[in-house]
């Protein structure tokens, strides 16, 4: 793959030591993801051809390199789509599937909804602490994932924190049953993403001329009106770039579901994680993963152009 | 423009941070609970901290944590930075496509899927599941998210000061180290910093590359969490929190430090 690093217009006048150097810059990395990323999916896809066996790996090998071509064709012969044949016998794939993007929509909906006001807030702060603000909003994304859904179970508990308040207030006479639900799941996604909402919006709208806006409003028009006619429509590269930064690793969840979420919800993320250490059923679990992958490439293929492109205009 | 900062704005400021920042404060006034019952406040008591101490487990996955942390984050740091390099410097380059295409794909690919394929790739190859897969397949996650950070701050980088340098005679080598790093170092501390403190978070990816003797702290955690909330498990996320709330504080003073003295050096070159 050496010659993936045809350098290229920056190859100055140096010596030979240079251009090797300017090439490694791209041969190291290129080497490293193609080995640690790229190559890894093509043995998830191999492997969910393959059989289930009980050994360790337990799986069946679907091809034999070592016996070269003939193993190659002994091979193809043995690649076997019973495990997608059985994702498809199986309602229960097809509905965690179905809940996944279905879940994960939701929540980034409520994310933006949760998000788009914290963001405009902050865009029309006094400059001063604008950089105060934006450290805010970072300090919890550094902090455990883990840890911060961890929070939320001593809150949403039926004798959580939650239910203390609002039964000592007199909202309520009876404890809500939130964990362990879809709702709990919805607050963890929105609590544990709000901050990839949050930042590209704010990007987005700090960057907006607001004299449109005045003029707008010097030209008679609502308030509601100028948002929905000038401000929303500016800040729609954010309201993609946030909403793809929360839809996409949404789908695929694990540690949401399975804290908050518990035995009676259906999420992919959990599916997967148990085929593959309850059952400890390789091939079906990686089966799984290409399905979830290919549900998944066109968000991400969108979300790498936008990436490209916003890369583009910064250059 | 003469603007205020209008009541709604700050409202809904105000509410959205005491939304991100409530969950995190309990955990932490809680870790000093008394009480066994998380939930049912009994009193100031350190005890917790105590007995966190007292457990092996997870002092030993602490360490595990900590190694494969330092390790990864560094390697991720230099091929990262080498990444970012290569895609704000190289325009065209065969297969540039796909190579910014793996660098933008682990930063949404759920971690599932990336621990599954990891962990698939070291059983093909034969490698033995343990402390050096779990530092691997965080150094692939984090390197990512370092090229990101780095790359940002290089596209806003002043290219005439390499120029400059060449021009009068520095090597490209000598340019990079005295010019560029320079000026991109404090993108590649915070890249650091990020990659080091997803490597402390990963649960589910360690999960998959791990193996025996190589539990790392959120897999105890997770383990924990499972059977139950309890104060300990407070205390230990508290010192987490606490950690890297230092290392953040740290790198913000050390940029502003930095900032300013760049500042000063500004108007010092403008007066002589």
């Amino acid at each position: 793959m050496t010659d993936a690093a045809m350098s290229t217009t920056a190859v100055k006048a140096g010596g030979p030591v240079n251009a090797v150097l300017n090439r490694l810059v791209i041969i190291v990395p290129y080497l490293w993801l193609l080995f640690f990323f790229l190559v890894p999916f093509l043995i998830v896809f191999k492997i969910s051809l393959s059989q289930t066996a009980i050994a360790m790996p337990p799986y069946t090998p679907s091809f034999d390199l070592s016996e070269g071509i003939g193993g190659l064709l002994s091979g193809l012969k043995e690649l076997s789509f019973d495990n997608y044949v059985w994702l498809t016998q199986d309602p229960l794939y097809f509905n965690a599937y179905v809940s996944s993007v279905v879940i994960a929509a939701v929540s980034t909906l409520l994310t933006l909804l949760v998000g788009y006001p914290i963001a405009y807030g902050m865009a029309r702060a006094p400059t001063t602490i604008r950089p105060t603000l934006l450290m805010l909003v970072i300090l919890p994304f550094w902090t455990s994932f883990l840890i911060r859904v961890y929070a939320w179970i001593g809150i949403l508990k039926p004798e959580g924190l939650l239910n203390q308040v609002l039964l000592a207030t007199g909202i309520i006479s009876e404890p809500l049953i939130i964990l362990n639900t879809y709702t709990a799941i919805f607050i963890g996604i929105v609590y544990s993403y709000l901050p990839f909402m949050v930042l590209p919006l704010y990007s987005a709208l700090e960057k907006m001329d607001y004299s449109l806006i005045e003029a707008a409003e010097d030209l008679g028009c609502p308030p509601i009106m100028a948002f929905w006619k000038i401000t929303f429509p500016l800040s729609i590269p954010g309201v993609v770039a946030g909403c793809l930064l929360v839809f996409i690793p949404a789908v695929g969840e694990f540690v949401i579901p399975d804290l908050l979420g518990g035995s009676q919800t259906l999420m992919i993320g959990k599916t997967l994680w148990n085929e593959f250490f309850a059952n400890r059923d390789w091939p079906v679990s990686s089966a799984v993963a290409v399905i979830l992958l290919l549900i998944l490439i066109v968000p991400i293929v969108f979300f790498q152009q936008a990436q490209a492109k916003a890369q583009e205009q910064g250059r | 423009m003469n603007q205020t900062w209008s009541r709604f704005n700050v409202t809904s400021v105000f509410l959205g941070l005491a939304f991100l920042y409530l969950p995190i404060v309990l955990l932490v006034i809680y870790s000093f609970n008394e009480s066994k019952l998380v939930t049912v406040w009994g009193g100031f008591s350190t005890k917790w901290y105590g007995s966190l101490f007292q457990n092996q487990g997870l002092m030993d996955a602490a360490w595990v944590t900590i190694r494969v942390g330092l390790l990864s984050a560094t390697v991720a740091t230099v091929l990262g930075t080498m990444a970012a390099l290569a895609l704000t410097r190289y325009t065209r380059f065969r297969g540039r496509m796909l190579f910014s295409g793996m660098v933008f794909a682990p930063l949404v690919m759920p971690d599932v899927i990336t621990g599954l394929s990891l962990l698939l790739l070291f059983v093909a190859v034969g490698f033995d599941r343990g402390f050096v897969t779990v530092t691997l397949a965080h150094i692939t996650l984090t390197m990512c998210f370092v090229a990101v950070v780095v790359q940002s701050r290089l596209l806003t980088f002043d290219r005439s000061l390499e120029e400059a340098a060449m021009d009068l005679g520095a090597t490209p080598v000598k340019t990079f180290f005295q010019v560029t790093l320079p000026v991109i170092l404090p993108a590649i501390v915070s890249g650091w910093m990020l990659a080091f403190t997803l490597s402390l978070d990963d649960l589910v990816i360690a999960s998959f590359a791990s193996g025996p003797g190589a539990t790392t702290l959120p897999m105890k955690i997770y383990s924990q969490v499972r059977l139950g909330v309890t104060p300990e498990i407070n205390a230990a996320c508290t010192i987490l929190i606490g950690i890297v709330a230092a290392g953040v504080i740290v790198a913000s003073v050390f940029n502003k430090r930095r900032e300013v003295q760049r500042l000063r050096d500004e108007q010092a070159a403008q007066r002589g």
